[in-house]
């Protein structure tokens, strides 16, 4: 058997590759299987000026209250038990972010356009609702094929590609070379995520050696390809607070405190102080074991 | 004399919405939405394909607050049949490919069913940020919508929404007959009625009061002109079956009954 490359990484060397200004999407749905220890990388350093493109949940919020943002690309930014990401409101209220709200599918189509090197992809999502209208930048394209009647062809919203510097995603399982297993029910738009990106930085709950995947689950939940992957990075409780099944649930009581940390700048600023401004990813994981076994859950 | 209370009714007039769909996609979003869906399944429309709220199309009726996955020693697995497996990346093959009927809820909506859940004020600063346009546009122009809209009142049904994320009739007929081929609304389930746009301009209208509502009071809960055939019906009352399979089966924990403003 030939060696596969190594392309293990910590996150802050990741970090170390990103710079202020870039467009980074981010793998993962709502507060489900987010590379939330990178998104904390983030947080420590001093990128900023980012558009970040997600199906978002709390990895929108944290970089928004950290005024990390400049742009949002987005379908929805939700806590999935909490529906509206409160950190995410208030950068819309205030106007302290740009945003780029798309309908969900086309927002997958954006990714995949990217994914495909192409300019754009026709849909007919969008047409008649009011996106096109606040959002000028969504051009129309003509069918150049006749219409059902023979006739000018079908007018449609040319999706434009939506081509990332960087992609971060958490999967369960990874090899050294940057191969990725999920073991829950769904991948989300993680692969499209990462061939749309230049770069693509997966963190796993667990590095395996390639040939044990096959202990974890079947070929099917083999989808990410180290053709996509730049960097992996282990990251056990990586996607902590949201939840990465079957490795672990969310971990609701958390969730509510960090959604609380939107009430006012003195209880964010608390919060950032207690669970972000921290050394490292190992303070955290160390912090929020300390607060299971308060709890004791 | 049936004993079944309003949230019942609605159930039932939320299952009346799925009536003649055959095999497709009953894709009801809500609590009470979701049990009328399932119950349109368990009774007259046993063809419907229903998801398990997640990534998989489900033959086992799951009450609306449980989550059939579990992680059984580091596994993961799965509480109930699976029909398919329907990740999210595949739901939007489905719904362009049109074999969906949705039914959403909504913050505001207008006399011809545009709808907006996503924000109140200007989009580009809103002054209070809702769900943004998640699936509504492109549900909308691609199949059948129903919407459950629990507080029927006039912030709701507004003469105007803020924005339009889910697409009406006089958006769609101003795209013309090709794109707008696969866009029907069908009904509105509140509250206090049922409605439709079945007029012939597409207006709402009124298609049923539910028992003991009067049509002054949908009248006066509706902000703008709605349409008043002369022969109104009241909804249907449930039948004693319909009510078994809803309380015992379908919601044993009674969760309609936070769904509804009565």
């Amino acid at each position: 058997m030939s060696t596969i490359p190594d392309k293990r990484m910590t996150e802050d060397e990741v970090v170390g590759e990103l710079r202020s200004g870039m467009t980074i999407g981010i793998g993962g749905w709502a507060s489900r299987r987010k590379p939330m220890s990178l998104i904390r990388a983030i947080l420590r350093s001093d990128l900023t000026d980012l558009t970040i493109v997600s199906y978002g949940g709390p990895d929108i919020g944290l970089l928004c209250a950290a005024g990390t943002v400049r742009k949002a690309i987005y379908g929805f930014v939700s806590l999935d038990t909490i529906p509206l990401e409160p950190h995410f409101r208030t950068a819309r209220q205030t106007g302290s972010i740009e945003a780029m709200e798309l309908d969900e599918g086309m927002l997958l189509l954006g990714l995949q356009a990217a994914a495909w090197r192409i300019p754009f992809i026709p849909t007919r999502a969008g047409l008649g609702s009011d996106l096109p209208l606040v959002m000028p930048e969504l051009k129309m394209v003509q069918s150049p094929y006749p219409g059902l009647d023979g006739g000018p062809g079908e007018e449609m919203i040319a999706m434009p590609a939506l081509p990332l510097d960087a992609a971060l995603i958490h999967q369960n399982r990874a090899d050294q070379g940057g191969n990725g297993q999920f073991l829950g029910s769904d991948l989300y738009m993680d692969d499209l995520f990462a061939m749309a990106a230049e770069h693509t930085y997966m963190s796993c709950e667990q590095i395996i050696p390639t040939e044990d995947f096959a202990k974890h689950g079947s070929f099917h939940t083999q989808r990410i390809s180290r053709l996509m992957t730049t960097g992996v990075i282990e990251a056990p409780g990586g996607a902590h607070f949201t939840e990465c099944p079957p490795d672990y649930g969310r971990d609701e009581s958390f969730q509510k405190e960090y959604a609380a940390s939107a009430s006012s700048p003195e209880v964010w600023d608390e919060f950032r102080a207690r669970w972000l401004d921290l050394e490292s990813e190992a303070d955290y994981q160390q912090a929020v074991a300390a607060r299971r076994a308060e709890k004791g859950a | 004399m049936s004993d079944a209370t309003r949230d019942e009714i609605c159930v039932v007039a939320v299952a009346e919405c799925f009536r003649g769909d055959g095999e497709r996609l009953c894709n009801p979003i809500g609590t009470i939405a979701m049990i009328g869906g399932r119950l349109a399944r368990e009774t007259f429309e046993p063809d419907l394909v229903m998801t398990d709220g997640f990534g998989m199309f489900t033959s086992s009726v799951i009450p609306p607050n449980v989550n059939p996955y579990k992680s059984v020693d580091g596994r993961f697995v799965l509480d109930e049949v699976v029909e398919a497996w329907n990740p999210y990346p595949q739901m939007f093959p489905v719904l362009w490919n049109g074999r969906r009927h949705v039914m959403m809820g909504g913050s505001q909506i207008d006399q011809y069913g545009n709808q907006n859940f996503a924000c109140i004020g200007d989009w580009h600063q809103p002054k209070v940020q809702l769900l943004g346009f998640r699936g509504a546009p492109g549900n909308t122009i691609n199949h059948t919508t129903s919407y459950w809209m629990p507080n029927h009142n006039p912030k709701v049904f507004v003469p105007k929404v803020d924005v339009v994320s889910g697409v009406g009739y006089d958006r769609a007929r101003a795209l013309g007959p090709e794109a707008s081929r696969f866009h029907e609304i069908r009904r509105v389930v509140t509250n206090l009625a049922v409605l439709d746009f079945e007029t012939p301009d597409n207006r709402m209208r009124l298609r049923s009061g539910h028992p003991g509502i009067s049509i002054d009071q949908i009248v006066e809960a509706t902000g703008f002109e709605l349409v008043i055939p002369e022969d109104i019906t009241e909804t249907r009352l449930p039948t004693d079956e319909e009510l078994r399979l809803i309380r015992e089966v379908i919601d044993p924990e009674d969760l309609r009954k936070g769904d509804i403003k009565l």
